[in-house]
């Protein structure tokens, strides 16, 4: 009995002692690479940034001012608004992420609005859409999702923001058409989320905050 | 007992080649091969925990209890996949992007334990070592090929991505049959991955009984050539 109490003893020291080794291994890379890694997250989400919005056109940083706001029709969780601005004059927002409805799961994305309502453009950040058919909504993969560029809600007019198929100005893609209708549904809601609100969007204060907004 | 470098080496990638003989480690080989460099990024980080966790293991052999042997070998993995992982998010920022879940997830793959417990615990350091280096070449070498296979038949690219790995300057080493080009679309969904991998191992046994019938064949004449014999 004895015995047998000195044999788990040592095999619950002997795991212990993995355990903060291995714990240690990881909280010696973690510190190691944090710093990096967050630096990384922010300049792929600010690459993705300035090709909506060019960079010599602003003169603050967006990441620093920033809002969340709760809209259960463009994303599912919150949705982060950085705002662009040119010597304290509104210049644009970003949305992200905004979530549309894919055909497989929801596809995230940027919207770059204007301070005038026009599109600064719309990115598509994750998905899994069908390789092949609905992946054309990747800017590397064909040149679709550019199209958003300078639209607004009075170009082309409400009615006319649907894809072809359904009498509006959008191309479809050969056999994927739930995708892009879903994801000019979701712009166009976007755009008149931002009409209603652009005010409150533009004004309200940079709310200071610790977790990491990127996606 | 303890086996010589060259029979490791050729067990690694060939013989006892993890994924087309062991057939181990399915989940990542099927699902991260639809392109080459998404292969080789996630070989390359398999390798390496590979070697990091043979040599550890190797290591403490001598020291862990037959009982909690396999909770240690779980943990040590766990902790090399842990840092490899932090690693690559901070230094191939873009292709741990696309690999995604699939790096924490070589925790899971069984050719990792598997060797750990096979070979690892049982020999001597170095050759535990050279062992995780040629299994985990094996392994990335059947990802690439089955990558680089159902990339050019399915979208027509060889080494598409490559400036995820090396930079810009890589750019250039990649081959594409233009935009036109309509690729089999089965070939990146996943059954393309299945019917590639069946085609590899049938490919690897045709090979091996050829080799084998020419042995039988050189043996059965030993007389007339004994020089053969050598080699």
């Amino acid at each position: 009995m004895v015995k047998m109490n000195r044999n788990i003893f040592i095999s619950a020291a002997i795991l212990g002692v993995f355990g903060i080794l291995g714990s240690a291994l990881v909280a010696v890379t973690w510190n190691a690479t944090a710093e990096r890694i967050a630096l990384n997250q922010q300049q792929a989400f600010l690459r993705n940034v300035f090709k909506l919005i060019k960079r010599d056109e602003i003169d603050n940083e967006p990441l620093k001012d920033v809002i969340s706001i709760h809209a259960p029709a463009l994303a599912k969780n919150g949705v982060r608004v950085y705002r662009a601005r040119r010597q304290g004059q509104p210049v644009a927002v970003i949305f992200s992420p905004i979530q549309a409805p894919g055909y497989a799961s929801p596809i995230t994305m940027m919207v770059a609005v204007r301070a005038d309502g026009v599109l600064g453009g719309v990115r598509v950040l994750s998905h899994l859409e069908t390789p092949g058919l609905g992946d054309k909504i990747e800017e590397s993969r064909s040149d679709w999702i550019l199209g958003f560029e300078g639209k607004s809600l009075q170009n082309p007019p409400p009615e006319k923001w649907k894809v072809r198929k359904d009498g509006g100005v959008f191309d479809q893609f050969t056999g994927a058409t739930i995708t892009p209708r879903s994801i000019v549904a979701t712009v166009k809601k976007t755009l008149e989320y931002f009409e209603k609100e652009k005010e409150r969007l533009f004004k309200q204060p940079t709310e200071p905050t610790t977790e990491a907004p990127f996606h | 007992m303890s086996m010589s470098y060259p029979e490791i080496v050729k067990n690694g990638l060939w013989n006892n080649n993890q994924a087309l003989v062991a057939l181990l480690g399915l989940c990542p080989l099927l699902a991260v091969s639809n392109t080459l460099v998404n292969g080789l990024g996630l070989g390359l980080a398999t390798t390496l925990v590979l070697i990091l966790s043979n040599g550890t293991i190797s290591f403490i052999r001598n020291w862990v209890r037959q009982e909690v042997r396999l909770p240690v070998f779980v943990l040590v993995i766990a902790s090399f996949v842990t840092a490899v992982e932090l690693a690559m998010n901070a230094w191939f920022h873009d292709l741990h992007k696309i690999l995604g879940i699939f790096i924490p997830l070589i925790v899971t793959n069984c050719t990792i334990v598997g060797r750990a417990e096979a070979f690892a615990s049982r020999n001597p350091v170095p050759q535990s070592m050279i062992d995780g280096l040629s299994m985990g070449a094996g392994f990335t070498l059947v990802l690439m090929t089955l990558g680089g296979l159902r990339e050019f038949i399915g979208q027509g690219t060889i080494l598409s991505g490559i400036h995820l790995m090396f930079g810009e300057a890589a750019m250039s080493l990649s081959f594409s049959m233009g935009d036109d080009f309509h690729g089999l679309i089965l070939a990146i969904l996943p059954p393309g991955a299945f019917f590639g991998l069946g085609l590899l191992i049938a490919l690897k046994q045709i090979i091996d009984k050829r080799n084998a019938q020419r042995a039988a064949a050189t043996d059965s004449q030993p007389a007339s050539e004994p020089a053969t014999a050598e080699g």
